[in-house]
């Protein structure tokens, strides 16, 4: 049986505040330990611990296939951990799902409203499922706020990539929740769209409800308020973003010359100590390390070498993942995207 | 643009590579077909399963029928007469019962295909050498089914009394049957087709589509994602199943509508019986479907999935419910099969209330039935159902 039906029995708004976490409860809107989940005897989340407070934009970034998406499922109630505990809103995760459901709004990262029905049908039926009151005319008041009022009557199924994800957004809004849960919710679609829908999630937390976003973009953890960097089922860091940039102690140089001999270059880095991390950027090749001489020797050395010009850089919150991410036992490529496979895959979709 | 190296040979595009790229797409496709367990499964226990139907079950002069007598006599001559008729192996006697309106019951609520009516006095007219009249009256919705019957009674004649007729009465034994058979076909006296198969086929539609409606309901919203949405809203599993039936139970009564209009004015079906009753049982039955093909789309992994799976119900259901071939036809272990699956409870339903004017009592048991089954199958299917994507 699953934990749904088991939380089913109590329907009042009886919210679990345990002595110790009386306190806590209301300052934090996520809390969580040692969270744990295995598919198919590979364990995926390796015992995740997550505090979110109310009112925070707070960023889950990490590659494809680290964990994200089945930690926002277990929060949830999509998934039930096998082992780990805490609470959602002040619901216990494991027990209450079924009142985590009716306070949380949870955008997929698959578009998940039906591509048959229309922009105001998909609405409506969102807000008679959240039992709210005049549904229909809650559906249309939301979807002209957010600016869908001309795509009313289309299909949901014909609408491009950012209008879906409008359409997303306001259906996991309707019923007013506390928690917004947007599971990659710019994966392909364009600067634009992304741009507006960044301005949303900012309005929302601006009115107090607590958001959780999972990207794999990097520019789009700077606009949150806090970050975990997630990889392979456990988080590597977690902070501010200025902080985790501090904390990396990375420095970096940007080399630039023909593009012949920085190919040649790039490949021969790879067993270069000092060099941490080499990726192109644009007609430069960009090296960040940790070890500030080292690296400045060797880029210096190189260059004179080979004829190439070097200039310091600033290292990017990418260099610092990809940091993270070796240091954590992985050994990252010469590519520019964390994933750019699964990127390419996205937007072609 | 670079030069190719030399140890690629680009391969031509011609007719000389058509078998390597033939033999690309067919090992796909093995590798594809090894994979999908259920379509394995098809191929396997498909053949073998119409094979045992049709070579084991289906029987086209089925024999065993129940039979009710009804007996007014008490001589020696009507009991081996009894007895004879018993010992054709062609009906079992059921019932015996003493009011004619009890027979009635009987044979409209369908519990027995035939009743056989023996005049008081039969045994002295016999004697006298007066033929006595014997009453056959059979239920005739399914023509196919007492044919062979009837002929094996006609035939009994002369061998019946070898020992009751002796002495005087030992001439009786060689003039043509010392009593006279009336055969009444009750019901369809002239034993057209299309007044068994119509009320059938209101049956048979019924199972196949409402079974795809709701067998591909959970499958689709999976494929889609749009489970996944749905799974993150407050939704019950209860609610979720019961708004997925629910719409296509008027679906089902549209079709009930169709058929049996086209099926009065072109094949002038009647309904004998009452309307309301017919149309609560046939709310049963549909619902009971509606929720075995929404019990198939919790355990279907895919669409293809969930219409293998609902081959594999109504295949069953067509050969051995009845509508095709005669249900006293099929050995006990078919029979067994054939009570659990609701279209054999429907038909019965359905024939009795059209054409022989069968009412609720009549047919409350085969609607108990249906009833059952409809529950069992959706307490499956709430069980069943994920409410989380574990």
């Amino acid at each position: 049986m699953t934990a749904d039906t088991a939380a089913s029995g109590k329907e009042g708004d009886a919210r679990a505040e345990g002595p110790a976490d009386a306190a806590g409860a209301a300052e934090y809107v996520i809390d969580v330990r040692n969270l744990r989940k295995s598919f198919a005897g590979r364990e995926v989340v390796h015992g995740i611990a997550l505090k979110v407070r109310r009112g925070e934009i707070y960023g889950f970034l990490g590659p494809n296939g680290s964990g994200k998406t089945t930690t926002i499922r277990m929060l949830c109630g999509l998934l039930t951990p096998d082992a780990g505990e805490g609470h959602c809103l002040g619901y216990d995760i494991l027990r209450e799902s079924r009142q985590i459901k009716l306070h949380v709004g949870y955008m997929t990262q698959q578009f998940s409203l039906y591509a048959d029905l229309t922009v105001l049908e998909n609405l409506a039926f969102m807000a008679r499922v959240h039992g709210m009151p005049q549904p229909l005319a809650l559906a249309r008041k939301k979807a002209e706020e957010m600016g869908l009022a001309d795509r009313m009557h289309q299909l949901a199924g014909t609408l491009s990539g950012g209008w879906k994800q409008r359409l997303a957004l306001t259906a996991c809004t309707l019923h007013e929740p506390e928690l917004l849960l947007l599971d990659e919710p710019t994966a392909g679609v364009d600067p634009r769209a992304r741009r507006d829908f960044w301005n949303s999630i900012h309005a929302l937390a601006a009115k107090g409800v607590t958001v959780l976003v999972s990207t794999h973009y990097m520019d789009e953890a700077e606009r949150c308020h806090e970050l975990a960097y997630i990889y392979n089922g456990r988080i590597l860091a977690r902070g501010p973003v200025r902080r985790i940039m501090a904390e990396s102690g990375l420095f970096a140089y940007a080399v630039s010359g023909p593009q012949k001999r920085l190919e040649a270059l790039a490949e021969r880095l790879q067993k270069e100590n000092a060099v941490e991390i080499a990726t192109f950027r644009g007609e430069a090749l960009h090296l960040a390390g940790r070890d500030r001489e080292r690296l400045q020797a060797t880029v210096k050395e190189i260059c004179a070498h080979n004829d190439l010009s070097c200039q310091p850089a600033e290292p990017t919150l990418e260099d610092v993942f990809i940091h993270f991410m070796n240091t954590a036992g992985g050994r990252a490529q010469i590519t520019g995207a964390i994933a750019p496979d699964e990127k390419a895959r996205e937007a072609g979709s | 643009m670079k030069a190719q190296p030399a140890h690629i040979r680009r391969p031509p595009a011609g007719r000389s590579t058509f078998f390597k790229r033939l033999w690309a797409m067919i090992v796909k496709e093995f590798i594809q077909l090894k994979r999908d367990r259920l379509t394995l499964a098809m191929i396997v226990v498909i053949p073998l399963m119409e094979l045992l139907v049709f070579g084991y079950a289906i029987n086209m002069t089925p024999r065993h029928l129940p039979l009710a007598v009804l007996s007014a006599d008490d001589s020696d001559l009507a009991r081996d007469f009894i007895a004879a008729v018993r010992n054709t192996g062609y009906f079992d006697i059921r019932a015996e019962v003493t009011t004619e309106a009890e027979a009635e019951r009987l044979i409209r609520s369908g519990r027995v295909i035939a009743l056989l009516q023996i005049p008081p006095g039969f045994g002295r007219k016999l004697r006298r050498g007066v033929r006595p009249q014997v009453l056959l009256v059979t239920d005739a919705t399914d023509p196919v089914t007492t044919s062979g019957a009837v002929s094996a009674i006609t035939a009994l004649g002369p061998r019946v009394f070898p020992r009751a007729l002796r002495g005087p009465h030992r001439d009786l034994l060689y003039k043509p049957p010392p009593f006279e058979l009336i055969v009444q076909k009750r019901y369809n006296p002239a034993g057209k087709t299309a007044i068994n198969i119509v009320p059938g086929l209101i049956g048979v539609i019924l199972t196949m589509t409402m079974l795809v409606f709701t067998g591909l309901a959970v499958t689709r919203e999976v494929e889609r994602g749009t489970m996944e949405a749905l799974l993150a809203t407050p939704l019950r599993p209860v609610e979720i199943m019961l708004g997925k039936i629910a719409p296509y139970i008027i679906v089902g009564f549209v079709q009930l509508a169709i058929i049996m209009s086209a099926g009065r004015l072109l094949f002038g079906v009647p309904l004998f019986g009452p309307p309301a009753v017919l149309l609560l049982f046939t709310l049963i039955f549909i619902a009971a479907n509606l929720a075995m093909g929404y019990t198939i789309s919790t355990i279907a992994r895919n669409q293809l999935q969930a219409v293998q799976m609902s081959f594999f119900f109504f295949l069953p259901s067509i050969l051995m419910s009845g509508f095709m071939f005669p249900f006293h036809g099929m050995p006990l272990w078919a029979r067994v099969i054939g009570e659990m699956l609701p279209l054999t409870h429907y038909l019965r339903i359905v024939r009795g209330i059209m054409l022989k004017g069968a009412g609720f009592a009549d047919l409350a048991r085969e609607g108990f039935a249906l009833l059952v089954f409809m529950l069992a199958v959706m307490i499956i299917a709430v069980l069943r159902f994920r409410c989380t994507l574990d």
